[in-house]
């Protein structure tokens, strides 16, 4: 219990002194605000209403978490598919692997091409970037399950959702959430890739709309909007890790 | 004289060109425990699928079942495996309802049942626990309940055994002869120890490797409940050395 309490105190005072000294630089080197502002100037640019925040942080967000849970339902989805079928798996997996090694942000222009710009085609780009990894470590982890444990569901004549729901669900989740923790990461990453190729509003557009103004406090404060968007989305699968996975079974 | 639980007459299994099983032919009486033994790849594993209904054989005839002890596939089949294979993150009773679940059978009586058997196998009190939380032996002691939950007909065991150290392994041969007495059912039980074959089985069906084919198939005449003191009996060394032969040792 002390050094739970402890190394909560000690992460909270690292990022504390981050700030701190954040704020002790831009005082003490008098360090132009167009190059650097201080955490107040920061702090004073969320406060100005043209910007727009709200509206702004629920585009992006829904960009995130829409990409995001697209990713999570197709990953899962298609992994389980190839652990029905081991052809499917041998035709598609190599194919899978390969598009994987597309930088996707390379893919921008084709999506805007595609589907305009807006909400849609950035939850896209978003969705393209962190379902590899999902599908990846799903795929790994249904293969982990004893095939003993599928012939004892078999033997009793089980159905596929009953083997899905009672065996491979559950026994997968460890690797499944150390895929969700990777995409989460660069779901972030896509939806603002695709605000910068095209967008009219969210974050990223903020950031391109006050960079010509060299409006420096306000695009400090969209990549700190954009950081805690991140945390939101990665501490609610922790969350959901703690609930659903027992202890002994995490994978790191 | 009652008819066999389990018929099998000549029956084949063949994956690709690799002959697993050439001509098995034997049966089990209703209530008998019958030892398959064989070293491995000798097709032991891939008769007790064909009678879990897994896999189809490819020739001859498997009958299970019979007018006195019918026999429903999708529902009196319980399996117990090398590995205990417990879901790590069920608890032991969640653990031992699984092919209750399965079969959609009802919750409670299920439970009662799940409890019952926790307490044959001597496993009381470890309900609530996680299979982490159990040694190798206690954790296959659960994948038997769980093997007997849902009240099957028949019991298939692979090596059930195989991965327990020498003591505990005795130890539970004589727990399985125990609760397959309790239980009534009728247990077909894949080893390659020799002397566990004898020493659990009603009845000993001997397979050979390469090709898999079936060696010898008979009853071991020893008194139950057996004992350990039995394995030196002069009775008992027969018919180990009997299989020994058979196996060409």
């Amino acid at each position: 219990m002390n050094s739970k309490l402890g190394r909560w105190t000690l992460a909270i005072l690292a990022h504390v002194a981050l700030i701190v000294a954040w704020y002790l630089f831009v005082r003490i080197g008098n360090v132009p605000r167009f190059v650097m502002p201080s955490p107040g100037a920061t702090l004073d640019a969320f406060l100005q209403p043209n910007y727009d925040w709200w509206a702004n942080i629920a585009v992006t967000g829904t960009e995130i978490f829409g990409g995001y849970l697209l990713a999570l339902v197709a990953g899962v989805a298609l992994a389980l598919a190839f652990s029905w079928s081991k052809t499917l798996e041998a035709f598609f997996m190599p194919l899978l692997v390969s598009l994987n090694m597309i930088p996707k942000v390379a893919l921008g222009p084709l999506i805007i091409v595609w589907f305009k710009y807006g909400v849609f085609p950035n939850s896209i780009m978003a969705f393209s970037i962190a379902v590899f990894p999902i599908l990846l470590t799903t795929a790994r982890g249904l293969r982990e399950i004893e095939p003993e444990l599928l012939d004892l569901v078999r033997s009793l004549r089980g159905s596929r959702w009953q083997l899905f729901t009672k065996i491979q669900l559950p026994g997968a989740l460890p690797y499944i959430f150390s895929g969700m923790k990777v995409g989460a990461i660069l779901a972030v990453a896509g939806a603002i890739v695709g605000e910068f190729l095209g967008s009219d509003k969210g974050l990223g557009y903020l950031m391109l709309q006050v960079q010509v103004t060299l409006d420096t406090p306000a695009m400090f404060m969209a990549v700190i909007m954009i950081t805690l968007l991140g945390m939101v989305l990665y501490g609610l699968v922790l969350l959901l890790e703690r609930l659903l996975v027992a202890r002994d079974a995490r994978v790191a | 004289m009652s008819r066999p639980f389990i018929h099998l007459a000549g029956v084949r299994k063949t994956y690709g060109d690799h002959l697993a099983i050439s001509d098995a032919s034997f049966d089990v009486m209703p209530g008998e425990l019958a030892s398959l033994v064989g070293p491995s790849g000798c097709g032991k594993s891939t008769l007790l699928k064909i009678l879990a209904g897994l896999h189809p054989a490819d020739g001859g005839e498997v009958r299970i079942g019979s007018p006195s002890h019918p026999f429903d596939p999708s529902r009196d089949v319980g399996m117990v495996f090398q590995a205990p294979l417990l879901l790590k993150w069920r608890r032991i009773l969640d653990n031992v309802l699984l092919p209750a679940e399965i079969l959609g059978l009802p919750g409670a009586e299920s439970r009662e049942r799940a409890r019952h058997l926790l307490q044959l196998v001597g496993l009381a009190g470890n309900e609530a626990k996680y299979p982490y939380e159990l040694s190798g032996g206690m954790q296959q002691r659960a994948a038997i309940a769980r093997a007997l939950v849902h009240d099957p007909k028949l019991v298939l065991m692979d090596e059930p055994f195989g991965a327990l150290d020498a003591l505990t392994r005795e130890k539970m041969n004589l727990e399985l002869l125990r609760i397959w007495k309790e239980a009534g059912k009728t247990i077909v039980f894949v080893t390659h120890g020799i002397s566990e074959a004898v020493f659990l089985g009603t009845r000993v069906v001997v397979l050979t490797a390469g090709p898999a084919r079936m060696a010898d198939n008979f009853v071991v005449d020893l008194p139950h409940p057996r004992t350990l003191d039995m394995k030196t009996h002069e009775r008992f060394g027969d018919y180990a050395r009997r299989v020994y032969r058979l196996l060409g040792m």
